[in-house]
């Protein structure tokens, strides 16, 4: 049965044998190919990097650049004694600093250092002066084993935006292992936070290798199969911002000793106009030489400068919640913009002279009691009888209704690391409360915009926006127009329709042209030429000083700019935030301010006087 | 039963005369493949590649004498305990193994690591051999086959998991000696097929061409042909397969694979579709072979191994010192050796007198045939690049000692031919 079967196997093993040497015999013996490949001793491959993108403003001008940097590098096999003293004059170094670096190659030759390479090129002098390079280029060729490579840095026309822009810095341990893309290699550079972070892929380009011959003493001999192989390196794609530079360093100013943040983003587009946080860091610290030592000091600075307060820092929102409440509460249909509810302080403290006002009254004085009183209606319809469940199902509608204005997740700035702020669901208080029933009585101060909400400033701001649009919201973005195609990522050009009939959002610009108008805003808020509706918040922080809150849009109709300011502990909205917010909207509509009181009163930073 | 004192009488001194031909070879160009002019190290200096594998060398010897020692029944009774253990430890590795070169396959014995899988290739041999042996088995039985390829299968997985493809794909070979104990060849022949169905795909950009071009051959068949329902049914279904075989190659290798897995198969057929990426290894392992001629450079005065241009030169692609220091002849002496190995242990599991010893045999020959076969046609780029040795030649403990191991046992066996009762 098996008969020949062993002769099959024999037959199989020898074939197997004479097709190697058949095949070995054209690749050894007549394809001369081979052999001239390996006469020239290696193809020699030389990486080129790109050109990282340009960042710019909306006015196009630029914020980042490249500039290029020089290090020297060796190859430790190839070098030949030389003359130190003639070394250390072309490359402008010590004759002891020369001679260290060299003991610490030996030494790392010793250890049998895995970082150590007797053929490959390894970094010898890094970033050599521009006058260096000039004079090092024309007697390169008398120190065999070294050579120069350029690369280039970030530089940056501004000492400002640092936490949107980001940095860039080499590509840490970490990333290389989770990078699944094979594109990184030790020593490279990576976008590390904000926009060069997020928009990395656009930014970096595609490397160029182009392949040269060696012959065996390691000198170039031309390009291999003429170059047919080679690519050229592709710069990154450039990126416009939608920052007005202008209105950005001003917002900088303003915060200067301060915490808190100011977001600014013009409605029509959800395009950021200025993103600010304070306190910040210069970015030109991040590049080049100081790189480490000082992203050591920036780092463990105890003001967090790293920490990007509009995207990060979820506070609770404070009476500009009133406005979302409104909102809710007119869609829902439990009030009318005519339902008047008398000013009870007994459960509720309020603050301002006044008694039983209607919804624009209730909003300009931001009465407590009023929108106490509101949410309990929202709350408990009455659905059933048990004021537990009841207060289930309205938390849940109204959570909805909140949710839809952008608060309660990350709304998806182009930015890393963005926080989404909270806003309670009844599974949240199911676990606050450890199972135990919960009613309206015990969550009411989240009608006033304190107790569990939190957002983040962005949020805010974005909320002003879709006040201003008259119920939707484009997602806020940085980069409005992305290299040739000129355009935003696409998740940036949908619109988002909030739960609430546009018609209601009159009442609601009324109300917030009125607070500046007339009521807590009217002081610092109020400009001669233009409508500006807004409204004040002041969120307690027992003991310490309230934050000051102020959001706004302006103008009126078709409004060119929203913007929400946040400054910690510094008293009531109507004054630090909503001074900040008024001069944030005055320089961007008229280029400068017209109340050169107010910006002193901010510069000076005394509100709680 | 008579002891046998005079056990080294009886060894095969032919296939000990092979094996040490190898394995010196193999030491000398492990040294040559790190050789660096410049430092002037000894061929014995410890840390150096060569001076370790003497090393391994030296332990090997030792293994071969506790083999020759050792009991001949002591293989065939504990070949399941051995499949066992090595199963266990296979499954062990994932878990408290250490990581080398990207692959998990190590577990370590203080600063020195042990490969398993290079181990589990005997013992599987061994338990394969002995289910074989065993009485009542029938090559014919669908039981038996399926338990068969359990025994292959199982080992296959645990190395698969490691993502130690080559030697996952070294269990393959144990289908050759199925096929010389039995089994129809219909297996085979339809690997075979599968193969080169899997190679034109690859080749053709579109798969509609090719169902175009088979329902073409179909129609013609059928017309040509008795037009019998039978027959074109029959046609029909094996079109059929066959378009359904091309389909899912086409899914597997444009959605199954990783992109540097798919690049590498993709390499073979068209080499100059990335000479940047993955191309760059073969190509720099054609360039060290082909220029070396027809009489090579001459010992320790090749270029291209040395200075990192050939990726694992003492190690997957030692082939390539020997192409280019010792030229075509020296390939010829190498592949020489090896097809006279190879038709070595097949002439000596014909000899074997029970079925275990014989199935081990021919188990052996695949093994190595498969080694050998794989690991050249990879460095002259005729296969894709799989990581797994040249045996005897590429530096490594695990690895040599692994195929002494394989190749000593059937030595051993065959020393004491004589004394076992006859079961074919």
């Amino acid at each position: 049965m098996n008969e020949g079967r062993r002769e099959i196997l024999q037959i199989v093993f020898v074939l197997t044998g004479l097709i190697f040497l058949i095949k070995l015999f054209f690749i050894q013996v007549l394809d001369n190919k081979y052999a001239e490949l390996a006469d020239s001793n290696a193809i020699l491959r030389q990486v080129e990097y790109p050109f990282r993108g340009l960042i710019t403003d909306r006015n196009g001008k630029l914020i980042v650049y490249n500039t290029p940097e020089y290090d020297l590098m060796v190859i430790y096999k190839d070098v030949k004694d030389f003359d130190t003293t003639r070394f250390c004059n072309v490359f402008g170094v010590e004759r002891e600093e020369v001679r260290k670096k060299f003991k610490r190659l030996q030494d790392m030759k010793r250890r049998k250092d895995k970082d150590f390479s007797p053929v490959k090129p390894m970094l010898f002098i890094d970033q050599l002066s521009n006058e260096d390079f000039a004079k090092a280029q024309d007697h390169l060729d008398e120190f065999p084993g070294f050579y120069i490579e350029a690369r280039t840095t970030r530089a940056y026309t501004t000492h400002g935006m640092a936490n949107a822009l980001g940095y860039v810095s080499e590509i840490s341990k970490g990333q290389l292992e989770n990078d699944k893309s094979g594109i990184y290699k030790q020593g490279d550079y990576i976008g590390q936070s904000g926009i060069e972070a997020f928009y990395e892929e656009q930014l970096r380009g595609k490397r160029g290798i182009r392949f040269k011959l060696r012959n065996v003493k390691g000198i170039e001999k031309g390009s291999f199969k003429a170059g047919e192989y080679d690519t050229l390196s592709i710069p990154g794609q450039d990126l416009v911002t939608g920052i007005d530079l202008d209105l950005q360093m001003y917002g900088e100013m303003l915060m200067k000793g301060k915490a808190g943040s100011i977001a600014a983003i013009e409605p029509s587009t959800g395009e950021v106009l200025a993103l600010v946080s304070g306190p910040s860091y210069d970015p030109t610290l991040l590049t080049g030489k100081n790189y480490s030592s000082n992203f050591q000091l920036i780092s463990t600075d105890t003001m967090k400068p790293l920490f990007n307060r509009p995207l990060m820092a979820q506070y609770r929102p404070g009476s500009i919640f009133k406005i979302a409440q409104a909102m809710t509460a007119l869609q829902e249909g439990v009030i009318t913009p005519d339902t008047r509810i008398r000013c009870d302080r007994s459960v509720i403290n309020c603050h301002g002279a006044h008694t039983n006002e209607d919804l624009r009254g209730a909003i300009t004085n931001s009465c407590n009691p009023y929108f106490h009183n509101v949410l309990r209606r929202m709350l408990n319809k009455g659905v059933t009888n048990d004021p537990f469940s009841d207060t289930r199902v309205g938390l849940a509608e109204w959570n909805k209704h909140i949710n839809s204005f952008g608060f309660g997740q990350p709304l998806g700035i182009d930015l890393p690391n963005e926080k989404g702020g909270l806003i309670p669901t009844p599974e949240y208080y199911d676990r606050a409360y450890r199972n135990r029933p919960w009613k309206f009585s015990n969550i009411y101060s989240i009608a006033i915009g304190e107790g569990e909400n939190l957002v983040v400033p962005l949020q805010m701001a974005n909320f002003a926006a879709t006040v201003a649009n008259r119920g939707f919201y484009y997602t806020p973005h940085i980069v409005k127009a992305i290299g040739k195609d000129k355009k935003p990522l696409p998740q940036y050009s949908v619109r988002h329709y909030t739960t609430i009939d546009s018609t209601y959002f009159k009442v609601a610009v009324d109300a917030m042209q009125n607070v500046v108008e007339a009521g807590t805003g009217q002081y610092r808020a109020k400009l001669a030429d233009i409508i500006v509706c807004g409204k004040t918040g002041s969120v307690q922080n027992e003991p310490r000083p309230d934050h000051s809150v102020f959001i706004a849009f302006a103008p009126r109709d078709n409004p060119k700019i929203a913007v929400a300011v946040y400054v910690e502990f510094s008293g009531q909205g109507a004054r630090a935030a909503a001074s900040i917010a008024s001069l944030m909207i005055e320089k961007y509509l008229f280029g400068k301010t017209k109340r050169p009181y107010v910006e002193d009163y901010v510069l000076a930073g005394k509100f709680l006087d | 039963m008579r002891r046998d004192d005079d056990i080294s009488g009886k060894l095969d001194w032919a296939t000990i005369l092979l094996y040490l031909a190898l394995v010196l070879l193999g030491w000398l160009n492990i040294y040559a493949a790190i050789y660096d002019e410049s430092a002037r190290q000894s061929i014995f200096d410890l840390s150096l590649s060569s001076g370790r594998q003497l090393m391994f060398m030296a332990a090997a010897a030792i293994i071969v004498m506790a083999i020759v020692i050792i009991d001949m029944r002591f293989y065939e009774t504990f070949a399941y305990v051995f499949y066992g253990l090595i199963l266990f430890m296979l499954i062990l590795v994932p878990i408290i193994g250490k990581e080398v070169g990207g692959n998990k396959a190590w577990i370590g014995i203080g600063s020195f690591g042990v490969q398993p899988s290079e181990f589990a290739k005997f013992i599987t041999a061994l338990a394969v051999a002995k289910y074989i042996g065993s009485v009542g088995f029938r090559m014919d039985n669908l039981r038996n086959q399926v338990v068969l390829f359990a025994l292959i299968g199982l080992p296959m997985v645990l190395i698969q998991l490691q993502k130690d493809t080559g030697t996952a794909l070294v269990f393959t070979s144990f289908v050759l000696m199925f096929y010389r104990e039995g089994m129809s060849p219909f297996l085979l022949i339809v690997g075979i097929c599968a193969a080169f169905i899997f190679i034109i795909t690859l080749l053709v950009p579109n798969p509609l061409y090719l169902h175009v071009a088979i329902g073409i051959i179909l129609i013609i068949a059928i017309l040509m042909g008795k037009k019998k329902f039978k027959r074109i049914a029959l046609l029909t279904l094996g079109a059929l397969i066959i378009v359904g075989v091309i389909e899912s190659v086409d899914y597997v290798v444009k959605d199954v694979l990783k992109p540097h897995q798919r690049n590498r198969i993709m390499v073979l057929v068209d080499p100059d579709i990335d000479p940047l990426g993955t191309g760059w290894n073969v190509t720099q392992s054609k360039i060290a072979i082909g220029s070396g001629s027809f009489a090579g450079k001459g010992f320790l005065k090749g270029t291209q191994t040395k200075f990192d241009f050939v990726p694992k030169q003492s190690t997957d692609f030692i082939f390539c010192t020997i192409g280019e220091e010792f030229g075509w002849l020296g390939s010829l002496v190498v592949i020489g050796l090896f097809v006279a190995l190879l038709l070595r242990v097949t002439f000596i599991a014909e000899r074997q007198k029970n079925r275990f010893a014989r199935a081990y045999g021919y188990s052996v020959a695949c093994i190595l045939f498969f080694h050998f076969a794989i690991n050249i046609a990879m460095t002259i780029g005729l296969f894709p690049v799989v990581g797994i040795p040249l045996p005897f030649f590429s530096y490594g403990g695990s690895s040599l000692w692994g195929f002494t191991i394989l190749l000593f046992i059937l030595l051993k066996l065959d020393a004491h031919r004589g004394q076992v009762l006859q079961r074919i």
